[in-house]
This record gives structure tokens, sequence and C-alpha cells, in this order.
């Protein structure tokens, strides 16, 4: 049953406490061959958001259908089915670190599938080699730099071919040059695979590079969604202030506390 | 880590572990001795067996010639039914006894057998005829105070 | 001083109350919590049992694991079973030329070895060295989100990554534990014969006539498993559950050497009490 959306969000609520929900009817639809940014601020609740796509929750309330299957009430069978068809990258890199870079490449080619050794090690340098590091084949994780981790995660992540790659924050502690080539992978290989891929991040400038769509997330919530230039050229007060970088706004730059004159007055009476 | 050289070490670690395994079971334990013996059950009744417990030595003329394998209490004459293994290798006439011993002073107890002269021999399943019992160390003590106290009254008396 | 006026009394009398039902309330949860903790962690048990098909039919991951687990645990196994025996030989001698049964030292040292020290010593040797490493490797990699990349590709973790470990310290500790007692008992013969004089055929066949192979040894290989399933049972749920923090994982390792040195002690004295004295005490 091809559905045009390969993944979509209909009035989700999620709490990892049922006292404290963090994600608050949340709905959103991510078409398929786009690449498409969840934003928000650390703690709004798009890395949960991710977590539910990739089925490691289960939301309280609303659906959440993910290539065609509701992903909420799939079983445990059904999940690892469903997550063959999935990459994930995640923040930074989880490789694993008593391998080297070509067996966490070929990790995957060896457990599901039944391919030869020598088409799996084709195939495992040919994903290296798209993201340009075929050359550190044999390198351990621990002799890899932080981008270079990065990339070699994205290539294990693209192993298999999936029709769905989740991006978790994959810009963080970058440097400039690595930055640009993580960024220019993303939008790359969804087009070369003709996947879909969802960034969550809160980089601006690299998301709306190679974003399709941004969904903007806050305290749970989607506040806005739209093309970048949409979104650049929007006047609404959170998105203003999350794209330009503004300090003060509708995120307040002071943590909530009483009167400033109240509390040194306490100082003075005890000094 | 190579994975010849890993193989290499766990085969040898598993190797030496049998060794140790080994060496435990000759030349500390007594493996050597009994396991694949054949043996026949030969059962005796006893009044009393004081500490005797199961695998217990079984010996004749101080030698280990079988195993206790069950102590049971037989509740229409009141005694204790004793069955045993003695090796197949050993025969013993059909009017063997049996006692119970105490090997050193205060050691285990054992049981012994003192061969007879009849010429049929035991065969699986026989119970022995003659038995005497352990020898309880409170009736010791006690038969000694009493015949102390014995002499003592006849020395007053014959006084 | 006591409070005398009414009033006073009863603020005092409502104060005990309160503090008295805190203190309960936090001791049933305390317990509540440990009992919920070890039903999971039975729960993840018998996961993991159900799930170790891959464990042996890609049996060289398990063979991995026993050379971390066991291999690398050997020296200070050998040179603790040596020293171990040594000492007994020392002490036992001591004592038992005061009766004058300096020739039992064989049978002292072997049956103190076999049946007690070799399974217990080991056992404790390896919570502390293979036990702690296996909860650090599996914590930090659940810290590192290694375990969750694993479920998102859909291989399970417990069953690639804990079972493994797990048969590995069950297949290692009985290994360890017999290695143990052997060194200890050269310990022995090193110290009573070669050093202090014993005579060397009453030494060994002494020893020979009073250990049994299926009482003594059997049993010792016995307990050695239990406490092998035991302390890495305990290693690889601290590990899997660890908080994925710095202080989560040094938390976890801390509880599994203290956790798994009260089971083994627990567990000794369980077995032992079914094991040796049962006899003709039915």
């Amino acid at each position: 049953m091809a559905s045009p959306d390969v993944v979509e969000i209909e009035n989700l609520s999620f709490g990892y406490e049922p006292t404290r929900p963090v994600l608050h009817g949340v709905s959103l639809r991510i078409g398929r061959g786009k690449v498409v940014g969840i934003m928000g601020q650390s703690g709004c609740g798009k890395t949960t958001l991710l977590r539910i796509i990739a089925g490691a929750l289960r939301p309280s309330a609303g659906v959440a259908r993910v290539l065609g299957e509701v992903v909420n009430q799939l079983d445990d069978a059904g999940i690892f089915a469903l997550r063959r068809k999935m990459g994930m990258l995640f923040q930074f890199g989880a490789l694993f670190t008593d391998m080297t870079a070509y067996e966490n490449v070929a990790f995957q080619m060896r457990e599901h599938t039944e391919l030869p050794p020598d088409l799996i090690h084709d195939l495992a340098l040919l994903k290296l080699e798209a993201v340009g590091l075929r050359g550190a084949a044999q390198l351990m994780p621990s002799e890899l730099s932080g981008g270079m981790a990065r990339r070699v995660a994205l290539a294990r992540a693209i192993a298999l071919d999936p029709q769905l790659i989740l991006y978790d924050e994959p810009f963080t502690g970058l440097d400039p040059i690595s930055l640009g080539a993580i960024a220019r992978l993303i939008r790359q290989l969804n087009d070369s695979l003709g996947a879909t891929s969802v960034v969550v991040s809160h980089d601006v400038q690299e998301c709306f590079d190679i974003a399709d769509y941004v969904y903007m997330v806050s305290a749970g919530r989607v506040v806005a969604a739209g093309t970048p230039q949409d979104l650049r050229r929007s006047g609404e007060p959170f998105v203003h202030q999350f794209v330009h970088g503004e300090p003060d706004g509708p995120i307040p730059f002071h943590y909530p506390a009483p009167g400033y004159a109240a509390d040194l007055d306490v100082g003075a009476a005890h000094g | 880590m190579k994975r010849i050289t890993i193989d290499l070490w766990v085969g040898a670690f598993v190797a030496a572990a049998l060794g140790a395994l080994l060496f435990l079971a000759l030349k500390v334990g007594n493996l050597a001795a009994f396991s694949t013996a054949q043996t026949y059950v030969v059962q005796a009744k006893f009044a009393n067996i004081g500490g005797l417990k199961v695998r217990a030595p079984i010996k004749s003329a101080g030698v280990v010639v079988g195993r206790v394998t069950e102590v049971r209490f037989d509740n229409e004459s009141y005694e204790a039914i004793v069955t045993f293994n003695i090796e197949g290798r050993y025969q013993f006439p059909r009017d063997t006894s049996a006692k119970i011993l105490t090997s050193g002073l205060l050691g285990e107890q054992y049981v012994g057998l003192e061969a007879g002269g009849d010429g049929v021999m035991l065969k699986s399943g026989d119970r022995l005829r003659l038995t005497q019992s352990a020898v309880v160390l409170e009736n010791l003590i006690s038969q000694f105070l009493y015949n102390k106290a014995a002499e003592g009254k006849d020395e007053k008396a014959g006084k | 001083m006591l409070p005398t006026s009414t009033w006073a009394r009863r603020m005092a009398e409502r104060a005990l109350l309160a503090a008295t039902r805190q203190l309960l309330e936090r001791l049933g949860a305390g317990v509540t919590a440990r009992v919920w903790r070890l039903g999971f962690a039975s729960r993840f048990f018998l996961y993991m049992i159900l799930h170790s098909g891959v464990a042996f039919r890609r049996f060289w991951l398990t063979v991995r694991e026993i050379y971390f687990a066991g291999v690398l645990s050997l020296i200070i196994i050998l040179v603790s079973g040596l020293f171990v025996g040594m000492v007994l030989g020392l002490q036992g001698y001591e004592t038992l030329q005061r009766y004058g049964s300096s020739e039992a030292l064989g049978i002292l040292v072997a049956l103190s070895l076999v049946r007690e020290l070799g399974p217990v010593v080991a056992g404790l040797l390896f919570a502390s060295r293979a036990g702690s490493a296996i909860t650090a490797e599996i914590g930090l990699m659940k810290a590192t989100e290694q375990i969750a990349a694993m479920e998102m590709m859909a291989v399970d973790p417990i069953a690639r990554v804990v079972a493994p470990r797990f048969w590995a310290g069950v297949i290692s500790m009985p290994m360890l534990a017999a290695l143990f007692s052997a060194m200890g008992i050269f310990g022995g013969y090193l110290v009573g014969v070669q050093l202090i004089g014993v005579d060397e055929g009453a030494f060994w066949s002494q020893m020979q006539a009073s250990v049994d192979f299926r009482e003594d040894i059997m049993n010792g290989v016995i307990k050695s498993v239990v406490f092998g399933i035991a302390v890495t049972w305990i290693a690889v749920f601290e590990g899997y559950d660890a908080a994925p923090t710095a202080e989560g994982v040094s938390g976890a390792t801390t509880r599994t050497v203290v956790t798994s040195s009260l089971a083994i002690l627990a567990l000794d004295f369980i077995l032992t009490a079914l094991m040796f004295t049962g006899g003709n005490a039915r």
C-alpha cells in the first residue's frame, strides 16, 4: 500500500512520565524523497519525536505511521522488520568501538544478509567511498577524528540502502569543513538513494541549506512549519528569535526568579 | 586482537583447565580407584550403627573392598539395615561377619568384614547373618563407671 | 527537657509519628524498589537465556569473550592460588603439628581448596576482575549509544552483546576454579614438603585416601558453575541497566563487585549446607 507520505504523525502525545508530557498533540507529514528538518531548542522534544518514528518509544496518544505501518501498534518482530528499511545516524556516531570502520559498515550486511564475503567487502568499500573514507577502512573508531567518525557512521547507516534515514543532531561539535561535508553528504545520499531524510538539529545555517521543509518545535508543540525561505522571512516571534539567534524574545534570557530588589534586600539583611 | 591469537589462547586455557581437573581427579582424589569396578550388593542388620554414614568404607583385613550405599531403619525388627556394594573381584563366604569399627580412636566409622569358613560364597542380594553393632561411647563410659562402682562396693564389702 | 504541657507533648508525639512514618515509607520504598529490580533482572535473565542461540551458533563470539573474561584472568587466579595454597601449608602445619598430625597437611590443603577456597576465592577474584570489566564494557556501550544503534539496525543487543559474555563467564568460572585449586595444592606441596619437610609420600597418599572425586571435587565444580552463573548474570545486568553517564557506569561497576561478592558468599553457605552436611542427617 503506497502512501504518498513516508512519515505521518497525527496528534501525537508522549511523556517519559505520565505527569510530565514531552510532546503535546504533534502533527506532521514527511513526503517521499524530501529532506525535512525538525528544529528547536534543547529539550523541546525533537529527539523524542525521532525515537518515536524509529519505534523505540510508544506514544501515549495519537498515531505515528511510518512507511505505511502504524508504528505504535507493531510487535517486536514488526519493528525489527521496519528498521531494516531505516537507517539512523546517532549524535556522536555511536560506532562499535571494538570493530574497524570497515567492520562497522559491514555489520548490517553480515547480520541480515546471506551475501558472500567478497560482495560484502565490495559493498562496504563502496559505502565508505561515498563518504570519502575508503582509505580509513582499517582504522579503529578511536583513531578517527570526530568528523571522520560521523562520516563512517553515516556510511553504516546507509549500508542496506534504507528508504528512510534519521539524523539525530548530525552537526553537533563539528568543525566548519566537516560541517559542510556532512551537510552535503546528507543531501547527496538522499537524492542518489531516492530515500527520505529527517534531520533533527538546532543548527539553522546548515539545516536550512539542505532541507526542503522544516518543522519548528517548541515545548513539545509544532509552532511553525514551512520551507527554509518562508521561515527566514517569517515574522512569528519564536521563529524570528530562533532563526536570527536573538538572545531574548519568546524564549526569555532570564531564568524565572523572584524580584531582583527582593533578592538584594535579603542579601543586605544577612550582610 | 587477531582471531587466530585469540583461538590459540582460549584453546590453551581450556587445555590447562582440563589438565588441572585431571590432576585433581587422579592425583588428589581417588578416582583411579573405584569408578568402573563391578560390584555386588550385600545387606546386613545391626542393632546400632553408631556413626556409620553412607559412602563409609567396607574393609577386610584393613583393605577397602566396598562402600556403604544405603542406611535404613527396619520398623518391624527395630534394627538398622545397611546396604553395601562389594567389589566384584572379592568373594566372601556366606558366613562372613560384619562389625562396625572405628578408624583410630575417635575417627570415622567403617564396616569390617571377617571371612568365615563356609564353602558357598555370597551372592548379590544376600544378607549377612553375623553382625556386631558399633560401640557407643556413652554405653562404654556408663559400663566403665558401673564397673568402677561395683569394684568399690566389693572392696568395701570385702573389708 | 521533657515537655510537660499537653500541647507541647502532643506536638512532640505528632513529630515522632511523622518521623517514624517517613522512615517506614522510605524503608518500604527501598524494599519495593529492590524487589522490582530483582524481578526486572530475572526477566532479563530469562530473555537472555531464550535468545542465546546466536551465542552458540556463532561460537566465535563466545570464544572471544572467553578470552577477555577467562584468559586475561589467568594471571591473577594462578598467582593467588599459589599464594593461598602456600599460606594454607604454613598455617595448616603450625596447627596440625601441635596435635602430632602434621602428615594430614595434604588432606587439609586439598579439602580446603577443592571444597571451599577454590570456588569461592576464584569467584571473588573473577567478579572483581572480569565481572567489573564486563559491566564497564556493556555500560559504556550503552552510554555511547552503541546499544541503541544496534537496536536501530534490528540486531538484538541482548543476543549479540550480552549472551556471549554471559556464557563465556559461565564456561570460564569452573575452569578458573579448577586451576586455582590445582595451583593451591601445588603451593601447599611446595611449602609443606619442600620447605618444611613433611613426608612427601604421606602428603599425597593421605590426600588421595580422603579426597573423594564425587563428593569433594565434583561438588566444588558444581559450586563454581553456580557462582559463575550468579556473577556473570549480575555483571551483564548491571552493565545493561546502568545509567548512560560516567557516574552511572562507575556506580554499576561498584555494584557488580559488591553484589557478586555477597552473592558468592551467600550461595556458598547454601550450597555447602546442601552438599556437605546431608549424609545421615535426613
